[in-house]
């Protein structure tokens, strides 16, 4: 038992030499997660500041003026022209110099005086219709505030409904605070399954899995030695994402950082498991990186970063339940921002656990019948 | 007669590339895991990007906190248990709300204030949206469904000749190319950017420097064969590869997921294959830059893949990135394909965007096959 651990000890120290011993792989471990966080973390972000926007204004009239200067002052938009003709809108849109034209029509400020209900006409760029859609959403509220203006000037009376939000755990509704935590999760991800397959696959290739074959260690503490240094580098990495999250970011952190570690030890040990699996059914470091590839962008893509998991059909909605990157972006969000503690979390480890524990026998199974 | 080597006829020459690309198209024959990248992969892809993945919120969960069960309340309430946005359940206090807002049974609470009806008389009452923040995007996107159902309720009010709080200014959407806002228009094509960026820039940075690292980059060298030559052999099968590849992702774009193809096929397959170009000249120069099998697969995850997906515009606006970033998707050419694409398939042939962008690829695929093959010497170190 003794003997055992100090050979797995001794086999995550020459695993940890080999990884860290060439100054290019130490750079290109630690370096990636921090900057793929730092560009990321700013990239990714639904929220818009900085919408062009060109004016068909056919009234020319304080009103419009007074509407006009209300989307200016907003700090969004950006007026990059004003047009004359209608015929003028297409060329703007379809160079893609304005993602929205603002019309007013030559009626707006009398049908404004007598009391009429008039309409203004928003026409965007849908090339990418999430950021169009966005970009009115914004336009509307500042025509809301507007409205609400006209209303108070002429002393009518308050609206019969008014909505009012509140938003709970990310109170001005910042994409940031969601995308970061859940890159904790991705970047780890991301490196410790191609570490681990990686390291495997190198062996077999440079045949000095032959060597160690021949040396007293067991498969599986074989395999133990390839699995603890990807899981402490794993972890160092979640860490300085965590940083960056904390630090750079200053996304608050609402949790225990115990609960944390405690769940991100569990996700690693489901991905590392993976990394074997991947590694044991590829003879070559080609192969370990293509396969890894197949599995991680189904990965990524399903996971709920990118598109809510509630707006999938239901048939990719139970495909996402074999997905342990869902599970580990939800803990860590709930975790980060809503301070949810393991009772409320069960339902994203046990998964995990299973994972790990399935897709680690597994692979200590593949290696011993690979071997013996 | 000919003073010119055997060697360096022309017709050798041909030989010589063709005998190369057999010798790489049967390693990638007998290696399933190149076909897997070059073929199942854009298949999975397509699947998971068509069906899978949609911005489309529907049937939001979300529990209507009913504190005053008078008929004003169940009016309003009735329009969000009606709208196809929203799948609700009525509640009636608020710790019970709560709860399912804890274990996210729930999205969003719709709350009536026990004054609700009061209120209404009184022309000053308010829902109250309560959103589970964390996903942001989402809560505004269900944020933007509320109001929109309190809007039809005035409306409804307003026809009865009530008061109501719609307007004076009114705003009327419309939006171009995408009349439905439909979100395969834009992520079809972003799949396009993300499977040619993975077929030219991950394989080939791996097959070139396989080939440094096991050393039989060296018994070529031995031969009469020119380094262009060795590249060529390179980049001919990869890109039959990317060809169908791309060819899989246009046939389902169009016959699986219908999104319109507005600009010419012609410019569409040109640009496409101008773009395999910049990847496997990205992917050539990784690999005999670093030699190494573990660090090109890095680098070509790291500069190609994740930024093509996270960079390129497709599904995050470039114009509200921070001025940085926006320098650094200057550099990258998935960037210019995108917008590219975007514009081929739903605005149409728009040369002002067509042209720059086509220009730039260009001159990035001459620039990484040039450093390809400036760092491939028939020298060892």
């Amino acid at each position: 038992m003794l003997d055992s651990l100090l050979r797995i000890i001794a086999l995550t120290i020459k695993e940890f030499l080999a990884v860290l011993k060439d100054p290019k792989s130490r750079i290109s471990l630690f370096a990636p997660p921090i900057i793929q966080c730092l560009i990321f973390g700013y990239a990714a972000s639904y929220d818009l500041n900085h919408v062009p926007y060109a004016v068909l204004d056919q009234d020319h009239s304080r009103a419009s003026r007074m509407l006009l200067a209300k989307l200016d002052g907003s700090g969004v938009f950006e007026r990059v022209a004003d047009l004359n003709r209608a015929s003028d809108i297409k060329p703007w849109i379809d160079d893609a110099r304005a993602l929205l034209v603002i019309q007013i029509g030559q009626n707006f400020e009398r049908e404004l005086m007598n009391g009429q209900t008039t309409t203004v006409q928003l026409i965007a760029d849908g090339r990418n219709s999430n950021t169009a859609a966005t970009a009115s959403g914004y336009v509307s509220s500042v025509v809301a505030a507007f409205n609400a203006e006209i209303r108070a000037s002429k002393g009518e009376p308050r609206a019969a409904v008014t909505v009012v939000n509140r938003v709970w755990y990310n109170p001005n509704l910042e994409s940031r605070w969601f995308m970061v935590p859940g890159m904790i999760a991705t970047l780890t991800m991301l490196q410790t399954l191609l570490l681990t397959s990686m390291s495997v696959a190198r062996e077999y290739e440079q045949g000095t899995f032959d060597q160690l074959l021949v040396t007293p260690f067991h498969p599986s503490e074989i395999m133990a030695g390839k699995a603890i240094p990807s899981w402490i580098i794993g972890m160092i990495q979640a860490t300085l994402v965590l940083i960056v999250a904390q630090f750079w970011f200053r996304i608050p952190f609402a949790g225990s950082f115990l609960t944390l570690y405690a769940c991100l030890g569990m996700y690693l040990m489901a991905t590392i498991g993976i990394g074997l699996l991947v590694s044991s059914i590829s003879a070559t470091m080609q192969q370990a990186m293509l396969y890894n590839f197949v599995i991680v962008m189904p990965f990524i893509l399903l996971s709920g970063l990118m598109t809510p998991i509630s707006t999938m059909p239901p048939f990719f909605q139970t495909l996402t339940l074999a997905n342990p990157l869902r599970y580990a972006i939800h803990f860590v969000q709930r975790i980060y921002l809503e301070n949810a503690g393991l009772d409320l979390l069960i339902s994203d480890l046990w998964p995990l656990l299973l994972m790990g524990v399935s897709t680690l026998s597994l692979a200590s199974w593949m290696f011993r019948h690979r071997f013996t | 007669m000919n003073s010119q080597p055997t060697y360096d006829r022309p017709m050798a020459k041909l030989r010589r590339i063709w005998a190369l690309v057999r010798k790489e198209s049967l390693q990638m024959q007998r290696d399933p895991s190149t076909l897997l990248i070059g073929i199942l992969l854009p298949v999975v892809l397509i699947l998971i990007f068509g069906y899978g993945l949609s911005l489309d919120v529907k049937n939001v969960p979300c529990v209507i906190l009913l504190e005053d069960p008078s008929p004003e309340a169940m009016e309003v309430a009735a329009g969000f248990e009606l709208s196809p946005y929203f799948k609700t359940y009525i509640v009636t206090d608020m710790p019970q709300a709560k709860a399912m807002m804890l274990n996210r049974t729930i999205d969003a609470i719709i709350r009536f204030r026990p004054d609700f009806a009061r209120n209404v008389a009184l022309g000053n009452a308010k829902v109250e949206v309560i959103l589970h923040g964390s996903d942001a995007n989402y809560a505004r996107i269900i944020q933007g469904y509320a109001e929109g159902v309190i809007n039809q309720w005035q409306v409804r009010r307003m026809a009865a000749g009530k008061q109501a709080n719609l307007g004076p200014v009114i705003v009327q959407n419309r939006m171009w190319f995408n009349e439905n806002a439909n979100s395969h228009y834009f992520l079809v094509p972003g799949l396009i950017v993300i499977i040619m960026t993975l077929i030219g820039a991950l394989l080939t940075s791996l097959v070139m420097a396989r080939e440094w690292e096991r050393g039989t980059l060296e018994s070529l060298f031995a031969t009469p064969v020119r380094v262009e030559e060795i590249l060529l052999g390179k980049i001919i099968p990869y890109f039959a590869l990317g060809c169908i590849g791309l060819t899989l992702c246009i046939l389902s774009s169009s016959y699986m997921f219908n999104v319109p193809l507005r600009g010419s096929m012609l410019v569409l397959a040109g640009s496409s294959m101008l773009y395999l170009l910049v990847s496997l000249g990205m992917g050539l120069f990784i690999s005999s830059a670093t030699k190494n099998q573990f660090l090109a697969s890095q680098i070509a995850v790291i500069v190609s893949f994740l930024p093509a997906m996270m960079l390129s515009g497709f599904v995050f606006d470039i114009r509200s990135m921070p001025s940085f970033v926006r320098f650094i998707t200057h550099i990258l050419p998935a960037r210019y394909y995108d917008e590219l694409l975007q514009t081929l398939f739903l605005a149409g042939n728009v040369w002002s965007i067509i042209m720059p962008n086509v220009a730039i690829l260009a001159l990035m695929a001459f620039v990484f096959l040039l450093l390809a093959r400036i760092k491939t010497q028939k020298k060892l170190d």
